[in-house]
């Protein structure tokens, strides 16, 4: 299953609902304001396993957008909207936290 | 692979609709079918022909339009949830002359259609992604 996130966890806790209930194989691509939940900050800890387990990934344009290309948390993916695409293809079902 | 994706919110305002379309261009420039576009919410507001940006701005809903997603007979797969449009004062020409209202704004890439639309692009595809704020 593929979780998108749109939301930083400053603003929302659609991060956290996701990360509770994220099953094994799933993975979390971060999209819009999600993507400074791949910012180095005070919330990474929250994604650090599974970023370290290669199961998180953010839309590059976006970051870039948002000025953060070069404070990403550690192991996160960068992907463009071809491998959002393929992300989507790959897991299955899209879950959109919003 | 057969796409269809949900619009929840519309131009402008939130990213979501920009996003939609980027994902829905990258899949059909990958070799993907976007089966429907479903516009619900908000999102109805991405059909409004009366759109007009300034002109060095992106142009959401010719943005839509370009990316030409019919059916086998040519029928418009941009679908507008009519309950969402109506309220929101979308209409196309049958739903104006059926309210005795002067005028329309449904852009012509786009058409008028209800709920079971979205259930059935559920169905009929291989994946439904949603985009909304």
């Amino acid at each position: 299953m593929l979780h998108t996130v749109n939301k930083s966890s400053f603003e929302r806790n659609s991060l956290q609902s996701c990360v509770n209930i994220i099953d094994d194989t799933s993975v979390i691509l971060f999209i819009e304001d999600g993507v400074i939940n791949a910012a180095n900050n005070s919330k990474s800890s929250m994604i650090a396993d599974l970023a370290a387990a290669g199961r998180v990934f953010a839309l590059q344009g976006d970051v870039e957008a948002r000025g953060i290309s070069s404070k990403l948390a550690d192991n996160i993916k960068l992907v463009d909207y071809a491998g959002f695409v393929d992300l989507v293809v790959e897991h299955g079902t899209a879950v959109s936290w919003v | 692979m057969k796409f269809a994706i949900q619009v929840n919110e519309g131009p402008y305002q939130h990213q979501a609709s920009d996003t939609a379309f980027q994902f829905a261009k990258a899949a059909i420039e990958n070799g993907h079918e976007i089966m429907r576009v479903f516009f619900y919410h908000d999102g109805v507001n991405n059909a409004s022909s009366f759109t007009l940006p300034p002109q060095d701005d992106r142009h959401v809903v010719n943005n839509w339009a370009s990316l030409n997603i019919k059916d086998a007979d040519g029928e418009p797969e941009l679908v507008v949830c009519v309950a969402a449009a109506l309220r929101r004062g979308m209409l196309d020409e049958s739903e104006a002359s059926k309210n005795s209202i002067e005028g329309n704004n449904l852009h012509p890439a786009f058409r008028i259609s209800g709920l079971g639309q979205l259930i059935e692009a559920g169905i009929q595809s291989d994946r439904l992604v949603v985009f909304g704020d």
